[in-house]
């Protein structure tokens, strides 16, 4: 077999393999954050809370109901979407007068408080979530062995993130949330309800905060900390792509996914902050993100 | 004009502010199915922000508005709009993330009886050539005004308000939106005009509102414009 600097290729497409993975998760995850900031303007800190809520939803839902994975995949982003429309309603919407600061301020209290509770009840030590039984095993494919669970992931979260894109960029829902991120005064003066969008736009960001939870419970174990760990990431990565961008999000999650996992093949100790380091040189040549517009 | 004509639109006492700035003092006008009104006053006399106030955007006013007899005073803009009445704003709100023609179908549909996507691109020809072009925004000042004007005629919406459709463009661009005004006039609609060229709104409008420091403070007919120059000029000041 041939080698690439040195790296065996089994090594190489591996660790490709797991930042692509890593990639789905950041690219779904940061996608949920901009669709929410582009049309509330509110950084939402609870997102990492919410994809924890997500797998602890698929979780609980087999646990104590017997509800298994393909349920979940549907039922736990509706749970958590649920949850964020309560959230939005009863106090996010209080805040939309107010500065940026104060949303950010109240879901990363939020965030804690469902991070505090989960972790009262269930420990720190992970819940383990089998894979379903139709995606466990994989294909040796000669020049590596492909878990089917996680091209399942890669598959999965493609999808979502292009159905998100088309939904916004191509039909007519999206032409309103669109028009309604720029001016919501004069899309409500022409007669729509922007109060109900704003609602379930924020419902359906974190509805794919949840629907990511699920997709990862069978990977790392159901964990109250598994959101806070992600989603300093993900901020480094919505930073990175540009605040608000749809298609910005969704090509730097995997982008970053992938040369984090390059730089743990050619220099591991540099792969923890190698997405800072970006995100720093990002801002100091192209402020507003690479795929945002200047402010 | 005529007194049989049905009051679609009556304005009386209305007062408004921005925050603590009391910017409406006492609007007083009506209008009837099928008039062109001007509102006519120098700049910052209070034009915009009447129609901001109709529309509900200006939420803190008093006094009353009436739609074909419903109140509106404490209605959100979403609900007076859905009553028939549709805004171009003087800034024109071209969505810049949205298509040529994805501007041109954003409005709801409120009603029946809008203008056909066809009469509209008759009305508008230039609109049909750019229709696919990639953002609203990359039209030229004249053609986001047309832009403006079109998306909000196919709604089923019976008043329009429309916010210096003149402004900044070059004269034939002016004569050409004077042209549409009169067409849209002849398919039944009734336009209240916020105008501070008062050649164009005299080319246009069946009655003329004067506006000065937050109040209505003349009504003259378009027919009586001539015997009442003097009096304008000193209103307007030109």
């Amino acid at each position: 077999m041939f080698e690439l600097l040195g790296v065996p290729p089994q090594v190489l497409l591996g660790q490709l393999l797991l930042g692509l993975i890593n990639g789905s998760f950041y690219a779904v995850l940061s996608l949920g954050l901009a669709v929410i900031f582009g049309l509330l303007n509110i950084i939402n800190f609870a997102h990492g809370a919410l994809y924890m809520a997500g797998a602890f939803a698929a979780w609980m839902l087999l646990h104590y109901l017997g509800i298994g994975y393909w349920p979940a995949l549907i039922l736990a982003p509706l749970i958590v979407g649920a949850f964020g429309i309560v959230l939005e309603r009863t106090m996010l919407s209080r805040l939309y007068h107010l500065d940026h600061l104060y949303g950010l301020l109240l879901t990363f209290g939020l965030a804690l408080i469902i991070q505090g509770l989960f972790r009262n009840y269930y420990g720190i030590s992970g819940l383990p979530y089998q894979i379903p039984d139709l995606l466990s095993g994989g294909h040796n494919l000669g020049f590596m062995f492909l878990p089917n669970y996680r091209a399942w992931v890669v598959a999965a979260s493609v999808l979502v993130c292009f159905g998100t894109w088309f939904m916004i960029e191509k039909t007519r829902l999206g032409a309103y949330l669109r028009a309604a991120t720029e001016n919501p005064i004069l899309v409500g003066a022409f007669g729509v309800n922007v109060p109900l969008m704003i609602m379930l736009t924020y419902g359906f960001g974190v509805a794919l905060a949840g629907f990511a939870g699920v997709l990862a419970a069978p990977i790392y174990s159901v964990n109250p900390t598994m959101g806070e760990q992600l989603i300093i990431v993900v901020f480094a990565v919505v930073v990175i792509g540009g605040m608000g961008s749809i298609m910005g999000a969704i090509v730097t999650g995997y982008m970053l996914g992938l040369i984090e996992g390059l730089t743990r093949v050619f220099y591991p100790e540099g792969s923890a902050v190698v997405i800072f380091v970006i995100m720093a040189i990002v801002l100091m040549i192209k402020p507003e993100g690479l795929f945002g517009r200047p402010a | 004009m005529t007194d049989a004509a049905k009051l679609l639109l009556k304005v009386s006492d209305l007062q408004g502010w921005y925050g603590e700035s009391h910017v409406l003092h006492g609007i007083n006008f009506e209008v009837h199915q099928g008039e062109v009104v001007t509102l006519l006053g120098r700049n910052g006399a209070g034009k915009t922000s009447t129609l901001l106030a109709i529309m509900g955007i200006l939420a803190k006013r008093t006094g009353s508005v009436t739609f074909a007899g419903t109140e509106m005073i404490g209605m959100q803009p979403r609900h007076i709009a859905r009553l028939g009445i549709a805004l171009c704003p003087e800034e024109r709100g071209i969505f810049s993330s949205l298509s040529v023609e994805e501007n041109l179908l954003l409005p709801p549909r409120i009603a029946e009886g809008g203008l056909s996507i066809e009469r509209i691109y008759d009305l508008f020809p230039n609109l049909k050539e750019r229709r696919a072009s990639s953002q609203g925004t990359k039209l030229s000042g004249g053609e986001q005004q047309m832009l403006a004007i079109a998306r909000i005629l196919r709604t089923g919406a019976k008043m329009l308000l429309l916010d210096e459709p003149t402004e900044g463009l070059a004269p034939v661009i002016v004569q050409q939106i004077g042209r549409t005004i009169a067409a849209l006039k002849e398919e039944g609609f009734t336009i209240v005009l916020v105008e501070q060229n008062f050649r164009f709104a005299a080319s246009v409008a069946d009655r003329h509102y004067i506006v000065d420091q937050g109040k209505v403070v003349d009504m003259i007919p378009n027919s009586e414009l001539e015997q009442n120059t003097q009096k304008l000029h000193d209103y307007l000041g030109v």
